[in-house]
C-alpha cells in the first residue's frame, strides 16, 4: 500500500516535471512549384439560398498558399512521444461553422473523444454528414436549421482526413483529422504550425496535405527544454 | 384469336405508367448526379414530416431532388398497384397477371431499397437500386408491349419468318442470338456504370479517349495517389481507386463491343421486319456514345450524366424488345400465348 502510494507520488512528479519542461514545436511549411487554379464553383452562387451569401462565386480552397509560398492547412502530427494519450475528453470543443455555405475551417483536427462542435451561421438549412473510413467511427447525417441548435460529434479512432459533407449542397465539404493524442497542429495561412508543450525527446514528425507530395512528409526531431523546431517543403505534385 | 380481346385502355395505362417510371428514372439519375441521396436523413419520414406533407421551404437544393424523387416513386408504385390488379382481373392471359405481380413485387422492393440505403448508409444498395429501376423499366415496358392492339393482333409470323431467315441465311449468324447476347452486354454494361455511379467517386478518369494520358492508364498505388492529389473537386467525391479506373476501362471496352453487336444487328436486320427497331437501337447506341464521351469531357456535369443514365435505360429497354419480339415471332404460332416465357432456341422448330 505504501509503495503504491509512493509510486504514484514519483510517477505525480514526473508527469508535472515533464510538463514544465515540455516545449513547442514550432515549424513552416514551403510549398514548392505552382498549384493547379481553384475552380470555380458557379452552382453555389446560383443557388437560390447561398448565392444571397455571396458576394462573388467562390473557389474551391485545396491550396491555401501566400504570396510567400507558405502553406497553409497542412496538419504536422508528432510521432512517437512514449505514454503519449488523448486528453479528448477534457479538451475544449473544436469548432467547425458553416458560412455563406462555404464549411470554415476546411481542415480542422482534433483528438479522439474531443467534440466537434458544428456551428450553423447560415439562415439556410444544411445537413451534416460525416463520411469515416475507419471502422469505430460512426457515419451519421443529421439535419441542422437554419441558424438552427449546434450539432457535435466525437469520434473514437485516429483517422486521417475524415470527410464532413451537406448533401442540400454538394459543394460543401471539409475535413476533420482525428489524433490519438495531443501532439498535433494545423498551419494557419502563413504557413506556421505550432505544436504545445511537447516532453523533451527524439520523435518522427509528419506533415500532411491533402494535395501536396508528398503524402506525409516525415522527418526526426529532437524536442529540448526550450521545445524545437521542424520546417518542411512540400511540392505540387508532378503531372 | 383466343388471346385477351385487346383492351385499349389497359394498354395505355400501362404506357402512362412506363412514362411515369421513366420520370422517375430521370429524377433517380439525377439524385445520384447531384450527390444528393442523403439530403433528406431520414426514411420513411422528410425531416421528420410525413412525406407528403413536406413544407415546401425544405424544398431547396439536394432535397428538392431526393424529395422530388421519393414523391415521384410513391406514383409509381401506386400506378403500379392499379396495373396489377387491373391486370389480375381483366388478362386472360395467365403469365400476363403474373407479370403484374411480379413488377408490383419489384417496385415495392425498389422503394424499400431507396430507403435502406439512406438509413443504412449503404452505397452498394445504389448500385442494386438502380439496376433494378432499369429492369423494372423495361418490366412495365414489356407489359405495354403485350398489352398493345400491334402484339395481341399480330399479324402471321409468315412473313416476318421469312425475312429472319433469309437475314440468317445471308450472313450465318442468327439475328436473335445477337440480340440476346448484345442485350445482356447492356444490362453488364448497367451494372458497371450503376456501380460507376454509386461509389461517389467522380470520374476515375478525367480523360479521353486517353485514359490520363495513355492508352492504358497507369494503376499503381503512386499514380492512383497521384490522381488523387490531382484533381480539384468542387463537390463532395471519394478518392478514385484502381478497381474504379479498371471499371472505367471496362465500360469503355464494353461500350465498343456494344457498338460492334447493335451494328451487327442492324446490318442484319436490315432486310427483316425489325429494321425500323435495329436502326434505332443503332442510333440509340450512337447517342449513347456521344453522351459518355460528353460526361467525361463535361467533368460529369450532372445533367449529362443524366442523360447517359436515361439513353442507356431506353437502350436496354430496346434490347429487351427486340429480344422478346423477335423470340415471339420466330416462335410463330405454335405458342402464341406463352411469348414471355418462350426462349431463342424454339427457333429451331421453323428455322429447319
Ligand atoms: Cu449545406
Amino acid at each position: 500500500m505504501k509503495l503504491n502510494q509512493t509510486l504514484v507520488v514519483v510517477a505525480g512528479l514526473a508527469a508535472a516535471l515533464q510538463i514544465a519542461t515540455a516545449g513547442n514545436v514550432t515549424g513552416k511549411i514551403t510549398l514548392k512549384g505552382t498549384p493547379p487554379p481553384e475552380a470555380p464553383i458557379p452552382q453555389a452562387k446560383e443557388n437560390a439560398d447561398c448565392g444571397k451569401l455571396l458576394t462573388a462565386v467562390p473557389t474551391t480552397q485545396h491550396w491555401v498558399v501566400s504570396s510567400k509560398a507558405e502553406l497553409a492547412n497542412v496538419v504536422v502530427v508528432i510521432k512517437g512521444v512514449a505514454g503519449a494519450k488523448s486528453t479528448g475528453d477534457a479538451a475544449a470543443p473544436a469548432l467547425m461553422d458553416q458560412v455563406g455555405c462555404i464549411y470554415t475551417p476546411t481542415i480542422l483536427a482534433v483528438q479522439t473523444g474531443q467534440k466537434i462542435t458544428v456551428k450553423n451561421s447560415d439562415p439556410v438549412m444544411h445537413n451534416v454528414h460525416t463520411r469515416p473510413n475507419v471502422a469505430g467511427n460512426d457515419e451519421m447525417n443529421k439535419a441542422q436549421f437554419a441558424k438552427g441548435p449546434d450539432l457535435t460529434f466525437a469520434f473514437s479512432k485516429p483517422e486521417d482526413f475524415l470527410k464532413f459533407q451537406c448533401d442540400v449542397h454538394s459543394w460543401m465539404f471539409s475535413w476533420v483529422t482525428v489524433v490519438d493524442h495531443p501532439y498535433f497542429a494545423v498551419t494557419d495561412k502563413d504557413g506556421n504550425f505550432t505544436i504545445k508543450d511537447v516532453p523533451p525527446g527524439k520523435y518522427k514528425i509528419v506533415a500532411t496535405h491533402r494535395k501536396a507530395a508528398p503524402k506525409g512528409m516525415e522527418s526526426d526531431i529532437e524536442v529540448k527544454a526550450d521545445g524545437g523546431k521542424a520546417d518542411f517543403t512540400l511540392e505540387v505534385p508532378a503531372k | 384469336m383466343n388471346q385477351s380481346p385487346h383492351n385499349s385502355w389497359l394498354h395505355r395505362f400501362a404506357v402512362l405508367t412506363a412514362l411515369a417510371t421513366l420520370t422517375l428514372l430521370g429524377i433517380g439519375g439525377l439524385v445520384t448526379s447531384h450527390g444528393a441521396g442523403m439530403a433528406v436523413p431520414d426514411w420513411p419520414t422528410s425531416y421528420g414530416y410525413n412525406m407528403f406533407a413536406l413544407p415546401f421551404h425544405f424544398w431547396k437544393g439536394g432535397v428538392f431532388y431526393e424529395h422530388s424523387h421519393r414523391l415521384v416513386a410513391s406514383g409509381v408504385g401506386m400506378l403500379t398497384m392499379i396495373l396489377a390488379v387491373w391486370l389480375w382481373f381483366s388478362e386472360t392471359r395467365r403469365w400476363m397477371r403474373w407479370l403484374g405481380v411480379i413488377a408490383l413485387v419489384a417496385v415495392v422492393l425498389q422503394g424499400v431499397l431507396g430507403g435502406l440505403r439512406v438509413v443504412w448508409f449503404k452505397d452498394q444498395i445504389g448500385i442494386i437500386h438502380a439496376t433494378l429501376a432499369q429492369l423494372f423499366f423495361a418490366l412495365v415496358c414489356a407489359i405495354a408491349l403485350f398489352t398493345s392492339r400491334w402484339w395481341v393482333e399480330r399479324r402471321p409470323p409468315a412473313r416476318l419468318n421469312g425475312g429472319l431467315e433469309q437475314a440468317g441465311s445471308e450472313t450465318g449468324a442468327p439475328l436473335r442470338w445477337l440480340f440476346l447476347s448484345t442485350t445482356i452486354l447492356i444490362f453488364l454494361q448497367l451494372i458497371i456504370a450503376a456501380t460507376m455511379r454509386h461509389e461517389h467517386a467522380g470520374l476515375a478518369i478525367s480523360d479521353f479517349p486517353l485514359a490520363h494520358g495513355k492508352l492504358w492508364p497507369d494503376m499503381s498505388d503512386a499514380a492512383v495517389e497521384r490522381y488523387n492529389q490531382q484533381r480539384m473537386e468542387v463537390v463532395s467525391l471519394k478518392p478514385i481507386t484502381t478497381f474504379q479506373i479498371g471499371l472505367q476501362m471496362a465500360h469503355r471496352i464494353v461500350a465498343v463491343m456494344i457498338l460492334i453487336g447493335v451494328a451487327a444487328c442492324a446490318w442484319r436486320g436490315a432486310k427483316t421486319q425489325l429494321r425500323r427497331l435495329t436502326f434505332t437501337w443503332l442510333g440509340l447506341i450512337l447517342v449513347q456514345i456521344a453522351l459518355g464521351v460528353w460526361t467525361i469531357w463535361s467533368n460529369k456535369a450532372a445533367d449529362v450524366a443524366t442523360a447517359h443514365v436515361l439513353v442507356g435505360a431506353f437502350s436496354l429497354v430496346t434490347g429487351v424488345l427486340g429480344c422478346i419480339i423477335c423470340n415471339a415471332r420466330l416462335a410463330g404460332n405454335k405458342t402464341p400465348h406463352v411469348v414471355g416465357d418462350s426462349q431463342c432456341s424454339t427457333i429451331r422448330t421453323v428455322s429447319v
